[in-house]
Parts: structure tokens; sequence; C-alpha cells
């Protein structure tokens, strides 16, 4: 297998953006990726698309070939990879293995998601599409209910607390007001945190992510190409998809999911490092307790001590572990399809040293944490500096 | 549909922000039951809160969904 390295990155801005149709954002993306490698679009040999629910949102669907050609860019296969909120994780990992494997050298991928042209209870009801509509959500189950199930019965198990929660949702928030692409760019208190209107209990409106527009994009080479696009290659060291029931009452034991120990497992395997070797995190918080279940579960800490870690400062940036430096889901925004690639694009930063007022001081090896709806589907990224 | 019978609630939750089929059901609890045949089944509590570990009864199935009753 070839090494593969992240040569270019792009982002649009994460918010509200009634002005913005799907294909401007996800144009808007992968073009300034092909700038910042000083690529053109006849570089590129494949686009892969990952977006959620381009058709429910918006109703367009056949996306891929759409926003390709949006950037001028024809003739090259162009497909739309779906896994729920691991859309944009799973389109990056098919990439890797694709050039990994010496089928193709240059592939941009792309993620985006147009959210907010739906009232929010019918945004409820097409992410609840990312659940088992026969069983949970025929019975009202929505996103926000079954992270709730889940930090019900973590709190039953470990103790943990809904302080603790919130502390995830004060460090992101803090985070986000320095990043100049975040959706909610506002510091907000531990009160204000815990006694934020209920959502679905015990999680209020601060411990879920924003529904939100965007898009981002990376482009990637073999790291033996890489000198002709970037002087800053970073290297993905370890990759790794896995899944699990869709349903949460099919899993057995909702505090650990599965498939995000399994792809952990793997991309630690992959790169040679274990969990204690990672200097900084990008992880799924969809919820603070998506945050909190997910340090535990990618062997940062123990099982059961998230809580206590979070709320210990743990992974603010000057912490010893720093987890979401970009503001996370929960602040910078959570376009579902564009979330995984922006993790890409948020790791890759750091690691070049482009993070200003967030920037990490041990910046040579980042994981990014991609997860699809209750755990069903989970991507790992391990990079490094090369 | 079969009756599911007697269980434990596993896990439980009040939902304020529903998804449009359900937007006049507003707040309801919804729990995962662990049932005594040793399924899991998500459904809905009716009548008053449940919390982990309380014993609950199956009442009835309304559009497919199982609502259950605290035990007393």
């Amino acid at each position: 297998m070839r090494q593969v390295a992240v040569v270019g990155i792009g982002k649009t801005a994460f918010g509200a953006f009634p002005d913005r149709d799907l294909r401007s954002l996800a144009v808007e993306a992968g073009q300034k990726a092909l700038e910042n490698a000083g690529a053109n679009g006849s570089q590129v040999e494949a686009f892969y698309l990952g977006n959620f629910a381009g058709p429910s949102f918006v109703g367009q669907n056949h996306l891929a070939p759409y926003v390709a050609a949006g950037m001028g860019i024809t003739g090259i296969p162009a497909t739309r990879f779906e896994a729920a909120c691991a859309s944009s994780g799973a389109a990056f990992f098919h990439a890797v293995s694709a050039v990994a494997a010496g089928l193709y050298d240059v592939i941009l991928i792309t993620g985006v998601e147009k959210m907010t042209s739906q009232p929010t209870p019918k945004v409820t009801e097409i992410l609840a599409g990312a659940g088992d509509l026969c069983g949970e959500v025929r019975a009202g189950a929505t996103f926000p209910a079954l992270f709730a199930m889940i930090a019900r019965r973590h709190m039953y198990q470990y103790g943990t607390t809904r302080e603790q929660m919130a502390a995830v949702a004060v460090k992101n928030h803090a985070n986000g007001a320095k990043n100049p692409l975040a959706h909610m760019r506002k510091v907000i208190t531990m009160e204000q945190a815990l006694n934020g209107k209920p959502i679905s209990e015990p999680l209020t409106v601060y411990d879920c992510s924003l529904i939100s527009d965007g898009a981002a994009a990376v482009l990637i080479a073999p790291f033996e190409r890489a000198s002709e696009f970037t002087d800053k290659p970073v290297r993905v060291l370890g990759i790794a998809q896995a899944s699990d029931n869709v349903a949460l009452d099919e899993k057995e034991d909702i505090t650990t999911l599965r498939a995000v120990q399994i792809s952990a497992a793997k991309a630690y395997k992959m790169a040679g490092v274990k969990p204690a070797d990672i200097q900084f995190a990008e992880v799924h918080d969809c919820f603070t307790i998506a945050e909190i279940v997910a340090i535990e579960d990618l062997g940062f800490v123990k099982k059961g001590e998230g809580g206590p870690y979070s709320l210990a400062g743990k992974t603010c940036i000057q912490g010893e572990l720093p987890v979401n430096t970009s503001g996370g889901l929960k602040a910078k925004g959570h376009p579902v399809g564009a979330t995984g690639v922006g993790q890409i694009c948020d790791v890759v930063q750091q690691i070049r040293g482009e993070a200003d007022e967030r920037q990490v001081k041990r910046n040579a090896l980042g994981l990014a944490q991609n997860l699809g709806g209750s755990g069903a589907t989970s991507v790992v990224t391990i990079l490094g500096a090369a | 549909m079969n009756n599911p019978g007697a269980g434990t609630v596993y896990t439980e939750t009040v939902v304020f922000s529903p998804p449009e089929a359900y937007v006049n059901d507003v707040p309801y609890q919804l729990a995962i039951i662990q049932l005594e045949n040793g399924r899991r089944l998500t459904g809905r509590i009716d009548g008053e809160r449940a919390h982990i570990g309380d014993q609950v009864k199956f009442v009835e199935f309304r559009k497919d969904v199982a609502f259950f009753r605290k035990s007393v």
C-alpha cells in the first residue's frame, strides 16, 4: 500500500446561509482545497462527495456529478457517499483506500450539507432517518433523544453528571469563539449551559450541536507526489471505518460505541501508535455526552472517566489532550455531510501550525473521529506531520 | 404484533423537541425496555414518570408503538 498525504484543505464558513444553495457551498470548499494545493480541476482523477440528506433537505439528487460539474470537472468518476453524519468521513476513508491501492493519484473529497432551509421539526425528522424507522423512530426517537438515553445510562453506570457534560459545551463554545469559520462564536458560562431549554432530558439546547449549512474539502495524493502540491504535506498514518447495528436498542451496552472502538483499534495499529501518543483530537461531539463517550472509546481515558476528565479541563486547548479546538460540532457547527472532512481540515490546520490563537503546542500527531447515527458508522483517522 | 409483556427500564428520556410527526405529543417519555424475554424494545411510557430500573408492564400498541406503564 502507498502512503497517502493530504495536500490541500478548504472550508466554507459554517452557519445559516439563506442565500446560498448546496452546490455553491460545495463548489466553494472544493475550489479552496484546489487553490490551497496549487492544483487545478484537470488534475483531479476522481471526485468523492459526502452528503447525508441533500435529496430530503433541498430535493436535489445525483449530487456528486452535479457538484463536480459546478467546478468545471467532468469526465471522471464522481460518486456520493451516504453514512449519516459520517458521510464525508466514509468518502475520505474510501478515497484514501483508492489512492493507497494505486487506483488513482489525486482525489478531491468534499462534504456538504444544506440544512437550514427547513424548519426544526422537519430537520429533526430528516435526521431521524439515520435511525431505525421501523422501531425507535416510530416510537418517537429523535437524535437528541437517542443520545439523551445514552447520557442517562452513562450517568447511571458511571456517575457522569450534568455539570461534566456542560463543561464540554463551555469548552467547545470557548474554542468556537476563536474560530473565524465557526457557526456560533459565542462564549457561554457553566450556569447558562446547565440551564438551557430542555430538548430531550437530560440534554438541553447547550448539549446539542447546531443545525448548519456548510462544506469542507480536501485534496489527497500519494505521499511521494505531495511536494508537487505543498511544502506542508500531512500524512494519513492510520485510517479505519467500522459499523454496528443502526438501532440503539440492538446495541449491547449503549455507553460504549463498538464501531468507534473497532475503527480506533485498527487505525492505531495501522499507524503504529497508542492512544497515549495522540497529541490532540477532533471528535464527533454531536451532543456533549458523545464527546465524553468518544474520548473513552478512543482509549484516551478509561470507561467512565470521560466526564471527570472533561470537567477537570484536561481537554482544553492548554490541557494535556486538547479536544475539538475548532469548537467541535457544538460551536463550529454540524452540517452533517461536511463534518467528517471538516474535521480532517481542522486536524491538518493544527499540524501545519496554522490554527492561530487556537494553535496547540504539541501538534505532530492528531486524530479525527467521525460518527454516523447513534454509532452504526465510525471513521477514525490518524494524521501526522511529514 | 405480539404482546411484549413486562420488563424494566434500561434507559429513558423525556422528549421536548419532537419530529414533525409527533409535534402534538410533547412532552413524551421514550424508553428502551429490557423485556423479560431477554430482548430490548423502544417504546413509550404512559402516565407516571419511570426511571432506570423501574418495573413496567405493557399496556397496548398504538399505531404499532408499544406503550408501557410503571408497575405499582
